[in-house]
């Protein structure tokens, strides 16, 4: 029996931990150096951070879920800096240090984490303007900051959190700047009442941000960011329509996650569209289970944040082992389904306070540069629709334009290309499609090439 | 109601499309019916190869017609589709496969196309880049390749601005003959009628003849194909290796595309198109070997296609011998592209003159009545020389 975990983040980790305490030998595979995933990250060695400091309520828990892997290491084959780039029946394709190799699997669990959603605006594309995510992966692994005066746009809860790290690293923080309304998270807050720390977690970074002098706006709609080789100016508009030239010169991105699903399809999952957080998501089961041997945990499944994450993880191994005749303690399944169905719920509470602002990203103006690795911009989508894409279909529009189809593939402009094509074509946004995913996850050298034996 | 039309066709690629635009220059109405949209499929995901040299002999004069109509894109249609005159390297990598190239360039050559011989250090002077493993090429100057994503629906437009009717997402469920003509029925329920009936339905198009008595022994493959992230354009021509380990050319904006033997079987009805990724990895070994300088570039995608395949690896292309009216035009075997425009400009005179001056009687559909010898293309290309069905 061979059970083979992808992703070292909090699902990754509680999930191999989960496998090794029932007597498997799981193998853990890390696209990262170190384990802890983009949230648990832990700093590269050297770097003078105290991440602790950094991860401030949130210290316990990472110290614990590090503290734990650490001593279970010796009973799961962890393989850091190894990356999954296509899936074959029950065969893995790795690349790991510039060469490739296969791993065959009786089960699997992907645990893939998230990525940044963005809606791009004119300029974005200069450098110093980075995603929320990416914003954070600098300062925890390298201790580096994106900019000296910085500006953090979108909507998000992770935008205050980040703001306030960086603050708390030596930068200025040149305001925080949601695009939803400060109504939409009163309106929200039955659903966060599902996790009520997390909720007065977020309210305290806001609050300690303003002590401390922050700009923070709500309900603000972004019109631009300006700078040649660096960015010098962010233009926002405010709720009463004024404009205001924010000085800065770095600005992180953030408009919630995304699920990182490309594995889980390549491995068979099926998706629906989810209205709440208008994307596809991988159809699962309470305890994970996406298909045959297949096993989906983590924000990589269903935005959780960390908590659900690790619990995620543990059920989904604790399915694992269910359906390959291990005994499992029932009580403890119960729990968990409890107590991520509550977490998870919040996060749709979440989806309502830091609402994906769809119809500024459906508008975007013409000129805007949505699909980075190809240079197309919101202008080229809609003239590709002008001439007669009828139904509207993403992987068409991607055909023609170019657009999705880089390096990234499509996983910055997809969210964005969805809505464009939505709202140019009148479209339900649910009936536009999906951009397929095709090996390779990600980008491999012709060097990495070596034939598997 | 039924819809009365003089010519319905069923299927929207490239042969199709082309099909409609010839005929509705010359004044007939036309439908083309497409269960998904135009170009979805071989036409659409193709490597974009337009070579010459080194085709099936008896193919030159459709070849080289159709040649004519892709170097006059922007007079026909209005719209280059990135159409580009880079040539082809056809290279050989030991003294055998030196001969089999010297053997295709007589034949490109009794048809009127250029082909110079490069020995290695010709190589080195015009292609440096060239690994050292190739020992031989031939250069075909007129050679060219051009974007498959944009030239079906850009055909398809232009077909339209001309008085064609293109219906996609509309799949036939019905053909009867009827009346020295055809009735068809499609799945919203409509029907239409038409005196002449065009089988241009790619991997689905089998089926099709099959209502009608011809069987013949088509099935669905497609070779495994990647793009590289871009990279210093320095490459110039298509460069193929006789082995049919590289299918290579770098467009402009510096992405290397890839397509190499053999083809992995697809599936048109559930349409998917596998790319088994050990065959990625053969061909990001093969393509290193021949262009080295590749190698720390990136794959960044893989895709496939679905394009019907006959034993005797050419296509099928002409009246039906079991009614009158119908034509087939299928089974391309992997090198429909470079010849679509110019199968749809002779299916316009078979069916608007009853003839056409180009010699097709080599893809005749009648071959099949009898036993097909099988190419050696087909056993060399193929994961276990292919599977009939």
């Amino acid at each position: 029996m061979k059970a083979i975990v992808v992703g070292g983040g909090p699902a990754g980790l509680r999930a191999a931990m989960t496998l090794a305490q029932h007597g498997l030998e799981p193998v853990l595979l890390d696209e990262a150096a170190r384990p802890g995933g983009q949230g648990y990250r832990s700093p590269a060695p050297g770097i003078a951070l105290d991440i602790a400091a950094l991860m401030g309520s949130q210290k316990a828990k990472y110290e614990r879920l590090h503290r734990q892997f650490e001593a279970a290491r010796d009973t799961i084959d962890y393989r850091e800096r190894t990356s999954v780039w296509a899936i074959d029946g029950h065969t893995l394709f790795i690349e790991r240090n510039g060469h490739t190799n296969v791993l065959t699997f009786d089960s699997l669990i992907v645990a893939s984490g998230a990525t940044d959603r963005i809606v791009p605006l004119p300029g974005w594309t200069v450098p110093g303007v980075f995603s929320l995510g990416g914003a954070q992966i600098a300062l925890k692994d390298q201790g580096a900051l994106i900019g000296r005066r910085v500006a953090f746009l979108g909507s998000s809860p992770l935008l205050a959190l980040a703001a306030k790290q960086y603050q708390a690293t030596g930068a200025t923080v040149a305001g925080v700047f949601d695009t939803a309304p400060f109504y939409a998270k009163i309106r929200a807050v039955p659903h966060l009442l599902h996790a009520p720390h997390t909720a007065l977690r977020g309210l305290s970074y806001l609050a300690q941000l303003r002590m401390s002098g922050v700009p923070l706006h709500f309900g603000i709609e972004p019109v631009r960011i300006e700078g040649c080789d660096r960015v010098e100016t962010l233009v926002l508009r405010d709720r009463t329509g004024r404009e205001m030239h924010i000085d800065c010169d770095a600005v992180a991105l953030g408009y919630g996650l995304k699920p990182e699903t490309q594995l889980a399809e390549l491995a068979g999952a099926s998706f629906a569209f989810d209205k709440s957080f208008r994307m596809w998501l991988p159809v699962i089961d309470a305890d994970g289970r996406a298909g045959p041997d297949l096993y989906l945990a983590g924000d990589g499944a269903a935005i959780g944040g960390a908590d659900a994450a690790e619990a995620s993880g543990t059920l989904a191994a604790l399915a694992l082992l269910a359906d390959t005749g291990h005994t499992v303690a029932q009580s403890q399944i119960d729990r968990l389904r409890a107590s991520i169905k509550r977490l998870r719920r919040f996060q749709r509470g979440l989806a309502t306070a830091f609402a994906w602002p769809h119809r500024d990203a459906g508008a975007l103006p013409g000129e805007t540069i949505v699909c980075r690795c190809e240079n197309v911009s919101a202008g080229d989508i809609r003239a590709a629709l002008g001439v007669g894409l009828i139904p509207p279909e993403l992987n068409r529009v991607k055909a023609i334009t170019r657009c999705g189809m880089g390096r990234c593939q499509g996983r910055m402009c997809g969210p964005a290309l969805q809505e464009i094509v939505a709202a140019q074509s009148g479209a339900p946004v649910a009936t536009v499609g999906r951009l397929r995913t095709q090996a390779p996850i990600k980008p491999i050298a012709l060097s990495a090439a070596e034939m598997p034996r | 109601m039924s819809t009365t039309v003089e010519t319905i066709i069923i299927g929207g690629g490239l042969v199709g499309v082309w099909t409609a635009y010839f005929l509705a220059k010359r004044g007939r109405s036309v439908i083309v019916l497409e269960k998904e949209s135009v170009g979805a499929q071989s036409s659409g995901v193709n490597f974009g190869n337009l070579r010459l040299q080194g085709r099936y002999p008896d193919q030159y004069p459709l070849s080289l017609r159709s040649q004519d109509l892709w170097e006059r894109l922007p007079e026909l249609i209005g719209d280059a589709c990135e159409y580009d005159r880079t040539g082809h390297l056809y290279c050989a990598f030991n003294e055998a496969e030196a001969e089999k190239l010297a053997h295709y360039a007589k034949v490109s050559r009794a048809n009127g196309i250029a082909i110079e011989d490069l020995d290695r250090s010709d190589l080195d002077k015009r292609f440096p880049y060239m690994g050292g493993k190739v020992i031989a090429a031939t250069f075909s100057e007129r050679d060219a390749v051009a974007n498959p994503r944009l030239a079906t629906p850009a055909t398809s437009r232009a077909a339209q601005a001309l008085g064609a009717t293109i219906i996609e997402n509309c799949r036939v469920t019905g053909i009867e003959a009827r009346n020295r003509g055809f009735e068809l029925r499609v799945d919203d329920g409509r029907t239409f009628s038409c005196t002449h009936l065009v089988n241009s339905a790619g991997a689905w198009a089998a089926d099709i003849a099959a209502r009608f008595g011809e069987t013949v022994p088509a099935f669905a493959a497609g070779p495994p194909q990647f793009v590289t992230e871009p990279v210093p354009y320095f490459i110039g021509p298509s460069i193929q290796t006789i082995d049919g380990s590289v299918i290579a050319r770098q467009i402009p904006r510096g992405n290397v595309i890839l397509a190499g033997y053999p083809r992995t079987a697809s599936d048109p009805v559930a349409n998917r198109a596998p790319v088994p990724p050990h065959k990625t990895l053969a061909g990001m070994t093969a393509l290193a070997r021949v262009i080295p300088a590749l190698a720390h570039a990136s794959v960044i995608r893989v895709w496939s296609g679905i394009e019907a395949y006959l034993p005797d690896m050419i296509p099928i292309i002409g009246p039906s011998h079991a009614i009158p009216g119908l034509f087939h035009a299928f089974g391309f075997c992997g090198h429909g592209y470079q010849i679509g425009p110019g199968v749809g400009l002779c299916l316009s005179e078979w069916i608007c003159d009853g003839h056409t001056p180009t010699p097709l009687a080599a893809f005749c559909i009648a071959r099949f009545k009898s036993e097909v010898a099988v190419s050696e293309k087909f056993k060399a290309e193929f994961d276990s020389g292919g599977q009939s069905r």
